[in-house]
């Protein structure tokens, strides 16, 4: 039995349920050895060990919250010397305009928040969210897949992606009910 | 297969000490789609208990309180208060200081449990981090309200304004702002990170068109694609590093608020970490004079685990026994410096005029904890719920202490005074504890109060290791 099309929609991808983590992380390595680029598993938790059968690469993300700490702390410091020494300046129990111990505070503050900030919000843009529509969410099946499904979807748009060769990839990497999802 | 199948010790308790033996973390024989059931069940079922219709009227109607009272002290003026000179601080600092260090525990589990890859964490963070967010909220209302006028609030802000004038950043009081500012936005990112995925399972088993567009607009279409679980692990991780820095940081900037100052008994150096033993101290009552009665009224016995309160008890008891450090180290301080003033001022805390308030103190922060030496007592869900009740008793008493005996003797007779909170301050109080309890009653009808995630993240799964 092959997957059929069944509607006018065009086709999106393949998608193939795995029963368990170990079984769809064998089948990824299996994917991303066949060289396709356009794919994705689906876990309902993050699985150990996936990112390398995937073959995904370290997110930049820590540089990026690396350089918005940095920039925190400077212009947390920067700020408040311009601030009180500079554009107003103000007398104060007779303390100098501009020490550091006394801006310690408000600069460790600033670069937390910028950094954890950049964290959030780095990871929402990286990762495309939000994104409130995407054709798998009309396949009733991978609804579980935030339960306790696993599943390797192939987009029709890598450059490798054959229906019938696609198809006997995943059902030969131990995928069950591959299925067609329409664009 | 469950976990129930794999491991013949998977029963109710889940308490044993043996180090050959690995405890789990989740009793029952529980699934990936047993601990979603569980957890969802509490957020689709038509109706709440009984007990949180009644818990919420109470908590809605003082609420209601708070809202009347802080409405009065912004028409009438903070006279309404029983603030004077010298005692210009009272309940409104006290209230401010015990709910900002409530809301310690949440992000010391989220954050540096996660980083010391301690695995029980997951059952109890959800919640504790929503604790962290309400009573930040709580906390933040009592430096928002005592100042008076409160429409000159955003002068604490560095905004150009129409008097070219900028804030003093040399004031501890402004490093506040700066600091619970912070803590409340990273708490708030933390806590809504860790939701997504939740989100996602909810709108995942919606079953009717409002709670698919709700939960599915929150969850920001999170589908669990691994590319994204990547990134988004990493940032957890990220976040967590920060955050541990940060919740040490928060406790020490308050205590700065006194430390920075010339007054006797303020005046220490211990009070950073003084003041952060006593958060965490503080935090963890409250996580679990909240999580005995939830896990009971909403049937999480198998998630919550006697193993989870046994570890919050075992805190407790260390966190209660640096705060008992502190106390001790503060009298032999002032008596070791030879500063008359700094020795009295000790002396009076314990034999004057508010000795009724030091001696609370010590009994619910010191002497009540020691009975989590007893594994009886740490695993008696009454015993553990009394404790931490008195627990946060004694950490609201220990502000009070610090802030009233100081400002009421302070170096010359003549400037002795006197403080009695008036009924505005004590409603005021019981208010903010109305606000906590409502914001959390919401949280737990409609949002997921264990972490289903990351609990099966940590879940043991047969034949991990038989496919290397």
């Amino acid at each position: 039995m092959s997957a059929a099309p069944k509607a006018e929609r065009a086709l999106w991808g393949l998608l193939a349920e795995f029963p368990d983590a170990d079984a769809l992380t064998h089948a990824a390595s299996r994917v991303r050895d066949a060289g396709y680029v356009r794919w994705d598993a689906y876990t309902p938790f993050p699985v150990h060990g996936l990112d390398d059968a995937m073959g995904v690469r370290p997110t930049r993300i820590p540089w990026l919250v690396f350089f918005a700490g940095a920039t925190g702390c400077l212009g947390g410091v920067l700020m408040q010397w311009w601030m009180n020494a500079v554009d107003y300046p103000i007398i104060i129990s007779g303390k100098p305009f501009f020490s550091l111990p006394a801006n310690i505070p408000v600069a460790f503050e600033l670069t937390i928040l910028l950094a954890s900030l950049t964290a959030f919000f780095a990871m929402l843009v990286f990762n495309g969210l939000p994104q409130l529509h995407h054709p798998l969410f009309r396949n009733e099946r991978f609804r579980r897949t935030t339960t306790d499904a696993f599943f390797i979807a192939i987009d029709a748009k890598d450059p490798r992606f054959d229906v019938e060769e696609t198809d006997r990839l995943l059902r030969g990497a131990g995928g069950t009910r591959v299925e067609w999802i329409e664009e | 297969m469950g976990v129930a199948a794999l491991d013949p010790r998977a029963g109710r308790d889940n308490t044993s000490q043996d180090p050959t033996a690995r405890q789990p973390l989740v009793l029952g024989g529980l699934d990936d789609a047993g601990v979603t059931e569980r957890v969802c069940a509490i957020v689709e079922a038509p109706k709440p208990p009984k007990a949180w219709y009644v818990a919420f009227a109470i908590a809605a109607s003082f609420t209601g309180i708070l809202g009347l009272v802080v409405l009065y002290l912004i028409t009438t003026g903070v006279g309404v208060w029983g603030l004077n000179k010298p005692v210009s601080w009272g309940f409104d600092i006290t209230n401010f200081v015990f709910w900002v260090g409530i809301g310690h525990a949440g992000t010391l589990i989220s954050a540096i449990l996660y980083l010391f890859r301690q695995r029980w964490r997951t059952g109890i963070n959800r919640f504790a981090e929503a604790m962290t967010i309400f009573a930040v909220i709580c906390a933040l209302l009592f430096p928002g309200i005592h100042v008076g006028r409160i429409w000159f609030e955003y002068w604490i802000a560095p905004l150009p304004n129409q008097m070219d004038m900028w804030p003093n950043f040399r004031s501890p009081l402004l490093w506040d702002f700066f600091a619970v500012g912070t803590y409340f936005t990273v708490s708030l990112c933390f806590w809504y990170m860790g939701l997504i995925p939740d989100l996602a399972t909810i709108r995942d088993r919606a079953k009717t068109k409002v709670r698919q567009i709700a939960y599915g607009i929150a969850a920001l279409g999170w589908r669990g694609s691994n590319r994204h679980w990547h990134r988004y692990e990493r940032s957890y991780l990220l976040l967590a590093g920060l955050a541990t820095p940060l919740v040490l940081s928060v406790h020490s900037v308050v205590s700065f608020d006194f430390a920075t100052s010339m007054l006797p008994g303020w005046h220490a150096t211990i009070f950073p970490p003084y003041f952060v033993a006593g958060a965490i101290f503080g935090g963890f009552a409250m996580v679990l004079l909240l999580s005995v009665p939830c896990r009971a009224w909403f049937g999480l016995k198998d998630l919550i685990t006697p193993r989870h309160l046994e570890n919050m008890c075992k805190i407790l008891l260390a966190t209660g026994m640096m705060v008992g450090y502190a106390y001790a180290i503060e009298f032999f301080i002032s008596w070791y410096s030879g500063n008359p003033v700094e020795g009295f001022v000790f002396v009076n805390r314990a034999f004057g005029p508010y000795a009724w308030a030091y001696w609370t103190m010590v009994m619910c922060n010191v002497a009540a904890p020691q009975v989590f030496w007893s594994r009886r007592a740490r695993s008696n869900p009454w015993i553990i719920f009394g404790v931490a009740a008195a627990v946060n008793v004694g950490m609201w008493f220990e502000r009070f202490v610090i802030i009233v005996t100081t400002l009421s003797r302070d170096y010359l007779p003549s400037s002795w005074g006197s403080y009695t909170p008036t009924w505005v301050e004590v409603l005021t109080l019981m208010g903010s504890f109305g606000l906590f309890f409502t914001l959390f009653l919401v949280f737990l009808r409609f949002l997921p109060m264990v972490a289903m995630a990351e609990v099966k993240a940590v879940m043991p799964r047969p034949h991990r290791e038989a496919h290397r």
